[in-house]
């Protein structure tokens, strides 16, 4: 059996806190201060970052507790997390519902009429809601979570083979992707169209996040440290930095051959484009690089706002969808000039940064005492959530 | 980020190159509407003398009750103003609600019936009210393009509205996304109306989270866009007799 690390890797926390930031700033609608997130500036963006990164962490808890308390106990509790983020979900879509009915109540303008139809919906709010609880209603900006749920319900067998055989795991899970390519595998959506984040695609890179927790790391650090890895990463980076700027700049289309341009557009998201998981791959080759496990920054104040937020993912993801509906609420309802979005958008990461922060003492107060700890039992008291 | 850049362009070039022709309020946004890609049969109707346009488009290409004020006899009003001489004919197939992939019937029948030289087509929003599978949004514009340049005829695509107050309801980013590659793979000009309000929101020229039932706003915005799309066409067109060395 593959040994499972006992000390958390920071970096993972660091990143995806990091992440969790970007995600907020571009939920906000027409955010300016949106133009510094990795989306604008290549083919994937901050949710592959969250995705793979719960993937290792989920792996990294549920991995130990199989090893220590068998299959059962394990699967009970990724259940059981599975349920949370429901719960989460089904709120952040009653916020939701309060935001449709707001603008539905408040607006009108003639210029908007085709626009001002999407609300019809409301004319309907049984069919809606039961939608919506059965995961199939999608509001905007609110995919990640019902993704997340359904990687965990079918994570508890991947876990059990990752932990067996980890190769046939990872194989099984780039087979299943491939299937969904070759077969159009997808989830249906209501009222029209699928899921915006497919999880028979998304699935692998949640899978191989896990496999990378469980030793595949140690087996890839050969060819990560590998100056032609390297090498390829950063060209394939300003390969799609340069693609990117052709979207912003359309003069710069001239330079793109038709071959290449027939060949990557469109960039699929849902589907988990190959493109966006190279993109991803090539970040984190040249990630690892640059941030080594045991950079002494990684345990100064300057990272500490963005690890922490990290560490308690779920709970901060949620917040973070809440206030950018906030946010875009002040934008619309007082001023969308750029000072305030620049305001809105610290303000924003810095309740997420308090709020965090306030879980990691209340964790500790509830547990009585926060001195050092024996390896931690249960999910959750390693220092982070799944 | 976009919209960033083009206010600093706009500040920029605002102060070097303003457009005598187009009135102050919709001028700055004017310098945005640079044809990326030439119009080679919409430039040989006008050395005809007889120049024929399709608007496709759903219900942001008109105003509910108010036909001649939206863009689409706006910009028959202002090529003809700039095109003395042209005989401009803008011809607007617009239906509230409809997809792009609705939209296909109505183009090839308007192909067929009026051989123009240009098609506009309007196209995101309704795609992405009701989250038309995005594959099938993109065929469906390339099947259109597909089938007007079969017919003989230039295409330009507009981008949805920018409507602050329903944004976090309706998600344009990925067609607009898409709608943008579509028309970088087949060498069209994509008329930015999503940035050029944009750029009008930013720069206080218009209101667009007011609440209101009159038509004024609306209608200064669509004699805008009709404007600017007149620019963007009479430029695009003049590219092609006098193609720029850059140009492939």
């Amino acid at each position: 059996m593959p040994p499972v690390k006992p000390e958390r890797d920071l970096r993972l926390d660091l990143f995806r806190g990091i992440a969790l930031w970007l995600i907020f700033l571009d939920h906000i609608p027409s955010n300016a201060v949106s133009w510094i997130t990795i989306r604008n500036y290549g083919f994937s963006d901050a949710t592959e970052i969250f995705v793979f990164i719960s993937g290792y962490t989920a792996a990294f808890v549920y991995g130990r507790a199989m090893q220590e308390h068998g299959l059962i106990v394990a699967g009970a509790r990724v259940f059981k997390r599975a349920w949370q983020i429901y719960i989460a979900h089904i709120f952040l879509f009653a916020i939701y519902l309060a935001e449709i009915g707001y603008v539905s109540q408040t607006f009108d303008n003639p210029l908007y009429t085709e626009e001002m139809g999407i609300l019809n919906f409301m004319q309907h709010p049984d069919v809606t809601i039961m939608q919506a609880m059965l995961l199939k209603f999608k509001p905007v900006n609110m995919d990640i979570l019902p993704l997340y749920i359904v990687l965990l319900l079918g994570f508890t067998p991947a876990l059990w083979l990752l932990l067996r055989a980890p190769t046939l795991a990872l194989a099984t899970s780039a087979l299943l992707y491939a299937m969904m390519w070759q077969f159009d595998w997808s989830v249906p959506a209501y009222p029209d169209g699928t899921w915006a984040f497919n999880p028979f695609a998304w699935q692998l890179l949640f899978v191989f996040g896990a496999w990378c927790a469980l030793g595949g790391a140690q087996r890839l650090s050969y060819w990560i440290n590998s100056p032609v890895v390297l090498g390829a990463a950063v060209a394939y980076l300003l390969f799609a930095f340069f693609i990117a700027m052709t979207w912003y700049i359309p003069k710069l289309g001239v330079f793109v051959p038709h071959i290449v341009s027939d060949t990557i557009y469109p960039i699929d998201k849902a589907n988990l484009d190959v493109l966006r998981i190279a993109h991803f791959l090539s970040l984190a080759v040249v990630t690892v690089r640059v941030v080594p496990r045991d950079w002494s920054a990684l345990k100064s104040p300057i990272f500490r706002p963005a690890i922490i937020c990290g560490q308690h993912s779920l709970e901060i993801f949620c917040l973070g969808v809440f206030l950018s509906f906030a946010g875009h609420f002040v934008f619309t309802e007082i001023s969308d000039r750029l000072p305030v979005q620049i305001a809105v958008s610290l303000v924003g990461i810095a309740i997420m940064v308090g709020a965090a922060m306030l879980i990691s003492w209340y964790r500790r107060i509830e547990r009585g005492g926060s001195g050092p700890r024996p390896p931690a039992p249960m999910p959750g008291l390693v220092g982070g959530d799944a | 980020m976009r919209a960033l850049a083009l206010v600093a362009f706009a500040l920029l070039l605002g102060l070097t190159d303003a457009r005598a022709e187009l009135p102050g309020i919709c001028g700055l946004a004017g310098n945005f509407v640079e044809p990326d890609f030439g119009l080679a049969h919409t430039a040989t109707a006008i050395g005809k003398k007889k120049l024929t346009i399709v608007v496709m488009g759903a219900g942001s290409s008109t105003l509910p009750g108010a036909d001649a004020k939206a863009y689409p006899a706006r910009l028959q009003l202002a090529l003809s103003s700039q095109l003395p001489g042209v005989e401009v004919k803008v011809h607007a197939d617009v239906k509230p609600g409809r997809t792009a992939a609705e939209s296909l019937k109505p183009i090839i029948s308007e192909l067929a019936a009026l051989h123009p030289a240009l098609v506009i087509w309007q196209a995101g929003t309704v795609d992405a009210m009701r989250s038309i599978d995005l594959d099938e949004f993109s065929a469906a514009l390339d099947r259109g393009i597909d089938a007007a340049r079969a017919a003989g005829s230039d295409v330009v695509l507009i981008n949805a509205q920018y409507s602050p107050r329903t944004e976090s309801i309706i998600a344009l980013g990925a067609y607009a996304d898409n709608m943008r590659w579509v028309a970088l793979r087949h060498d069209i000009p994509l008329f930015d109306r999503y940035s050029i309000m944009k750029i009008w929101a930013e720069l206080g020229t218009f209101d667009f989270t007011t609440a209101t039932k009159k038509l004024d706003m609306a209608e200064n915005v669509h004699d805008c866009i009709g404007r600017l799309l007149a620019e963007l066409i009479v430029s695009a067109a003049k590219s092609v007799e006098t193609p720029p060395p850059s140009v492939r």
